[in-house]
């Protein structure tokens, strides 16, 4: 779950990493009063969870209050990258002499988290990842002894850091190491960290992404979700315990086990057809499940065919049928509908499905075919 | 012959008296593995299964009354770091965790301890071991899969059953199938899975279930090229799937251009791995190799 540039920066500041002094606001009229009380210049940034706001137009300097609402106005009737913006954040502006880049990240090969510096930080960074890798220095930390502080000393020297600033440095360092680590972060970046003109460090932009997983120990983050970001199906997917992804094409896919998913979705574009969506049901093929699964496929007013691919193993063949059964009472489909379950007592599933007017089929691939022809409409 | 679980293995049960951990404890012992213990926090004193498995309050009480030496685990995630880190304080050689949805930072944690403590771990966020006629540790359906020469090594649950499935339609079977699991940070990799079939003189030919995100298919291939006598067959999910969504698994992401299934699909061809477009497909080239 990734978290506003707002929102990350409070964490920081929470772990004691300075940050501008500012405020968010949803209007103009806010952004004004903001600028009013900090006095002096100030900058209105687009809070989108995209990358690259700078560059798309969403930052901008203002030197007066009238100025900023003026630019929150602009700012506030923007979409960036296809994302609406709905909160400014009205922040101090500072008088920067240099942009550093710090970064915390898991290092999913070295099964261990990295924190990465560089001197050349700023909105470039991703192209100077790319065309001097050399400029980032990376050090791994031990995930049972924490960040130690010669790393952070590591860093200051590999990003030649003047030694006047190396102790706030590493405050920072270890500020942006414990938010990481106490908000169960995947990622917690500064960029840019700057060293003002009066010398000092301040974090004047922040991001986070919090890992789904561990939200359940975070419920203050929880809350902090922005469903502007996913599609409200998706939403809805998640409180049923469903993993439901849209997709662009014309078939619904309802599967249980996400690589089993994956895999009907290739096998589909393989026979020539295209994929509505991802959805993974998960174990249990509960009647109750199955009938939002199809409620939330069938929302989509693309959706042409649905392919069921259900692997029984352990449940019986025949209890994922009456479950689909029952399913299909309560939602009352009307688009063709392809079912193939493996499993014991399979054939007895089949059999019920194809009494209520199923299409079915024994293999993957047998299944794929009969569902890309129905929704080409053409022969079952 | 077969790796890591046979009919000798003595398997405790961590979490045995939940929903799952009975059910699934059930279901192992019907395919006649060795379950001489359950662990549940509490609940130490009692038998279940018809009074035949002893639980203990801890892992350590387990070993040592039991002298179980692979444990499985059903706790939900919240517990089941700590769960893994108890196994392997109590010296358990081989920790099995099905348990899906484990904080990644958790699991950074466990990987550390456990390369110090020297235990295996396969999972989580998998469906474990089976090694067709001895012994499945994990949920992996019994009866979809016969005893033969092919070890399986997967990312997936389900998308491993059928694999075995459309073998045993063909009359293939396996040494043993290992569940690696769909966390981005895992215990087993493809790799040491793969060591593991080289050196197993009842293997003779490999699978490899891959899927998107990550790159330890790409080591993997690595290591078939320099190092693998034994052929192997190959098959990668995801091929469809957009950049930057999670599909189901935590792992199953592709970041920032990496971990695509092109770039795994092209290692795992370059380093002579047959790949099956789908996989059904993969049982058929089994059968002609
Ligand atoms: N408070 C501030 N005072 C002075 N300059 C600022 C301030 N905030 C941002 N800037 C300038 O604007 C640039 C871009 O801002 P910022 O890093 O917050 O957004 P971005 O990197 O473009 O957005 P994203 O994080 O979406 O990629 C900074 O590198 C910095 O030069
Ligand atoms: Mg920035």
């Amino acid at each position: 779950m990734k978290l506003h540039e707002y929102q990350s920066k409070q964490i920081f500041a929470k772990y004691g990493v300075p940050i501008p002094k500012g405020r968010v606001a949803a209007t103009a009229a806010e952004a004004r009063q903001i600028a009013e009380e900090l006095g002096g210049r100030v900058v209105v940034k687009a809070q989108v969870l995209v990358g690259g706001r700078g560059k798309a137009g969403g930052i901008k300097l203002a030197k007066t209050p009238e100025e900023a609402e003026e630019r929150a106005t602009e700012i506030l009737a923007m979409k960036l990258k296809g994302l609406p913006v709905r909160k400014v954040l009205i922040d101090e502006a500072a008088n920067i002499a240099k942009e550093i880049y710090l970064g915390i990240t898991n290092d999913r090969a070295a099964r261990k988290p990295v924190m990465m510096a560089s001197a050349e930080g700023g909105v470039e960074i991703e192209e100077v990842a790319r065309t001097m890798p050399e400029k980032i220095i990376k050090i791994h930390i031990d995930p049972l002894l924490g960040l130690r502080g010669y790393q952070t000393r590591d860093l200051a020297l590999g990003i030649d850091l003047p030694k006047e600033h190396w102790k706030a440095f590493s405050k920072v360092c270890f500020g942006l190491w414990e938010a990481y680590q106490k908000s169960d972060a995947t990622l917690a970046e500064i960029n840019p960290l700057v060293i003002t003109d009066e010398g000092e460090i301040l974090a004047v932009d922040g991001k986070m992404i919090i890992d789904d997983n561990a939200l359940f120990r975070h419920p203050d983050l929880a809350e902090m979700r922005d469903l502007d970001v996913e599609a409200p199906e998706e939403t809805e997917a998640r409180k049923y315990g469903l993993s439901y992804i849209k997709l662009d094409g014309n078939i619904g896919c309802m599967v249980n086990g996400a690589g089993l998913a994956m895999t009907t979705m290739d096998v589909i574009k393989l026979y020539g057809g295209e994929p509505a969506n991802f959805l993974d049901i998960g174990g249990g093929a509960n009647a109750e499940k199955v009938a939002a699964a199809f409620r939330i496929i069938l929302s989509e007013p693309n959706v042409k065919a649905v392919l069921i691919n259900i692997f029984g193993g352990i449940t019986r063949g025949d209890e994922v049928a009456r479950g689909i059964l029952a399913a299909m009472e309560e939602v009352k489909p009307q688009v063709p509908m392809v079912a193939r379950i493996v499993g014991t007592n399979a054939e007895e599933g089949r059999r019920l499905l194809a009494n209520a007017n199923m299409i079915t089929a024994e293999t993957l691939v047998e299944a794929a075919q009969k569902a890309v022809a129905a929704a080409k409409g053409g022969a079952q | 012959m077969s790796i890591l679980v046979n009919k000798d293995t003595r398997v405790v049960v961590q979490g045995i008296t939940g929903r799952e951990g009975m059910f699934h404890t059930t279901q192992m012992v019907a395919y006649g593995t060795n379950v001489v213990a359950g662990v549940t926090p509490g609940k130490g004193g009692q038998w279940v299964l018809d009074d035949k498995i002893p639980v203990f309050d801890t892992v350590k009480k387990a070993v040592e009354t039991t002298g179980a030496n692979t444990s499985v685990i059903f706790v939900p995630a919240r517990f089941a770091a700590d769960a893994i880190f108890e196994a392997a304080d109590a010296g358990v050689e081989l920790i099995v965790c099905i348990t899906e949805g484990i904080p990644v930072q958790d699991m950074m944690r466990v990987r550390a301890y456990l390369d110090q403590k020297g235990s295996r771990l396969v999972g989580p966020n998998c469906p474990g071991l089976l090694t067709p006629g001895e012994a499945k540790v994990g949920i992996i359906p019994g009866n979809i899969a016969i005893p033969g020469n092919v070890g399986v090594v997967s990312r997936s649950g389900t998308l491993t059953y059928e694999v075995l499935y459309a073998m045993k339609l063909l009359g293939i079977g396996a040494t043993t199938t290992v569940g690696i699991g769909g966390d981005p940070i895992n215990g087993t990799s493809f790799l040491d899975a793969l060591k593991m079939f080289e050196e197993d003189p009842q293997t003779e030919k490999v699978v490899l279930i891959g899927e998107i995100g990550g790159t330890d298919e790409q080591k993997a291939a690595q290591y078939i090229a320099d190092h693998m006598t034994k052929p192997v067959v190959g098959f990668i999910a995801g091929q469809t799937a957009p950049p930057g969504k999670r599909m189901g698994h935590a792992g199953a992401i592709v970041e920032g251009g990496e971990g695509t299934a092109a770039e795994k699909i092209e290692a795992l061809e370059k380093a002579g791995v047959k790949v099956a477009k789908h996989p059904e497909e993969i049982a058929h080239i089994l059968k002609d190799l």
